[in-house]
């Protein structure tokens, strides 16, 4: 695999809302069986399948075998990649205020 | 008793061989990607284990549980900094190495039997950071952050 495809793929992996949805559920609470993920999902045990498919082909997620029991745990180090890669070199205290002015003007609205 | 656990996971195109050696015994090599954090070990099973931060002070120490170059080493690791994560006691670091094709995946298992765990909390925070150093450094020879928290340009 050459990096432009680990690139490629890790983007496609987050472009999805469900996927990134999953992530947040292992974030909040990591180590979770299929299962209990599907749990919190409007979407067939198939679907949550295969999406998980996708993140661990593009590292997001990591799964360890327990027993009969498959868990899946959040992996950030490719997320970290993209920090350094696309955010930390460019200006962040810039970047910071307007994130902030973001989150206050759209606070304000609800 | 509840159990926390992550685990991280990175592919670098590199080889066991060199990936065993920048995680054990290559000192130089291991204080250019771990912000001049050094560990101190014989890197066999029984053998007593500790990191050392720049300034000289021992951070976490332990033992190693098991080490089976260059696929698999298991580190009981313990903090000795922070009185509130030396309370929580030993957890256990396995480091498994695995050929995948043109790269190696490294896998950072690190599990305490207790729930929540701040030792976990913490370490998860460092680890990211370190990985993804030690990926840059092997497949390109540099690092890519020179410090855990970049100063903020101004």
């Amino acid at each position: 695999m050459t990096e432009r495809h680990d690139t490629d793929v890790l983007f496609k992996a987050l472009a999805d809302p469900c996927r990134r949805k999953l992530l947040d559920l292992l974030n909040a609470h990591d180590g979770q069986t299929l299962n209990e993920l599907c749990e919190h999902q409007n979407m067939t045990r198939q679907g949550v399948t295969q999406h998980l498919h996708l993140l661990e082909a593009a590292n997001l997620i990591a799964t360890v075998r327990r027993g009969r029991e498959k868990l899946h745990f959040l992996n950030p180090v490719p997320l970290q990649e993209i920090y350094e890669r696309w955010i930390a070199k460019f200006e962040k205290p810039r970047l910071k205020a307007l994130g902030d002015l973001k989150r206050r003007l759209e606070k304000s609205n609800g | 008793m509840g159990k926390s656990t992550f685990v991280y996971v990175t592919y670098i195109r590199t080889t066991p061989e060199k990936l065993w050696s920048a995680l054990t015994d290559d000192v130089e090599f291991m204080k250019q990607y771990w912000f001049g954090t050094r560990c101190e070990s014989q890197w066999i099973p029984g053998s007593s284990w500790k990191m050392v931060s720049p300034d000289g002070s021992v951070t976490d120490s332990g033992e190693i549980v098991e080490a089976e170059p260059p696929r698999r080493m298991v580190i009981r690791w313990q903090n000795q900094m922070k009185p509130e994560l030396k309370a929580e006691g030993a957890s256990l670091c396995t480091m498994e190495l695995e050929a995948a094709g043109t790269a190696v995946k490294l896998s950072i298992t690190h599990t305490i039997d207790r729930e929540p765990s701040k030792l976990i909390a913490a370490v998860s925070g460092g680890w990211p950071k370190v990985l993804s150093n030690l990926k840059s450094l092997l497949e390109s020879g540099s690092v890519a952050l020179q410090a855990p928290y970049p100063a903020a340009k101004a």
